[in-house]
């Protein structure tokens, strides 16, 4: 693809919604010797390469993240 | 009655569900997920299984299958749609039912029976159980745990369509809810698999009356 953007999206639990795989990490990260971790949450990260920036918040909105549990955040890169 | 069966790639329920419906009398129809096409069936099952992989979020892929097009027409047409387990999850991301499932709080996959209470039988696929009976289906799920914002909860509570209750919740599901209907009550999703316990060989027929239940319904309108 000629001229492609490099798009990073950002998807994690919306706030409040339970998130039991940062818990399990947040209980294991002491079980490893490593204290004071206070909070874990775990997302998902997504990179794209496209044309153009124009669709990338239909594409978050209709496929890569569910609104009802996730909230999502994007930038292009270079 | 023609009952279909969408079959995508990773779906691991349907043999089992089209099992259950011809021993329910009713006629199995394969619905392949690459055509968009229901074969003038009366009911659509969305069976379990790992559609996709559960790639990115389980359902979130075969919700824009090609069968589905004509899938949601004929569910907001009134058409009864049941999705069991990861077909409760492509209803849900389908926008055909409200709310989401999420990771199990205890982050262990479930395989297990577990005691459930039919809430409803007001819908085509309850019909034949009666209301508060109490009825063990197996579960085998890691996304089970039933979320919806306050005010959707509070919705369906009111509008009696909680459909199916866990007994004994075994994944963190908000008011214990294994299963709900829409509004117009045609679209149900469990997260318990009623096909597995529909055949004396799989040692129950519990299930089988969700079955049954969709052949009484269509037998009262003709």
């Amino acid at each position: 693809m000629k001229n492609a953007l490099k798009v990073r999206v950002l998807v994690r639990p919306k706030r409040g919604i339970l998130d039991p795989q940062g818990e399990a990490v947040k209980r294991a990260l002491p079980a490893l010797g490593f204290s004071g971790v206070g909070a874990v949450h775990i997302g998902r990260l997504i990179e794209l390469e496209v044309e153009s920036a124009d669709e990338v918040e239909g594409m978050c909105r209709r496929l890569l993240a569910n609104p009802t549990t996730e909230e999502y955040e994007w930038e292009v890169v270079s | 009655m023609r009952i279909g069966v969408t079959v995508f790639p990773g779906s691991n329920c349907d043999r089992d569900a089209l099992h259950a419906v011809e021993r329910a009398g009713a006629t199995p129809v394969e619905l392949w997920h690459a055509e968009a096409e229901l074969k003038a069936v009366d009911a659509v099952v969305v069976p379990g299984g790992f559609s996709y992989g559960d790639y990115l979020r389980p359902g979130a892929i075969a919700r824009f299958a090609k069968v589905m097009g004509p899938l949601e027409e004929f569910a907001k047409g009134g058409g009864p749609v049941l999705g069991v387990c990861n077909g409760f999850q492509v209803l849900l991301e389908a926008h055909l039912l409200p709310g989401a499932l999420l990771r199990n709080t205890g982050m262990r996959f479930v395989s297990r029976r577990v005691r459930t209470r039919i809430e409803k039988t007001d819908t085509p696929w309850t019909a034949l159980y009666g209301e508060g009976e109490t009825i063990t289906l197996p579960v085998a799920h890691n996304e089970g745990n039933y979320y919806a914002d306050e005010g959707t909860i509070r919705e369906l509570e009111e509008e009696g369509r909680v459909v199916l209750r866990y007994l004994e919740n075994p994944n963190g599901s908000a008011n214990d809810i294994a299963g709900i209907c829409n509004e117009a009550r045609n679209v149900v999703g469990l997260m318990p698999h009623p096909e597995r316990v529909s055949d004396p060989a799989l040692g129950s027929e519990e299930g089988l009356r969700v079955f049954r239940s969709v052949l009484a319904a269509a037998g009262a309108k003709v």
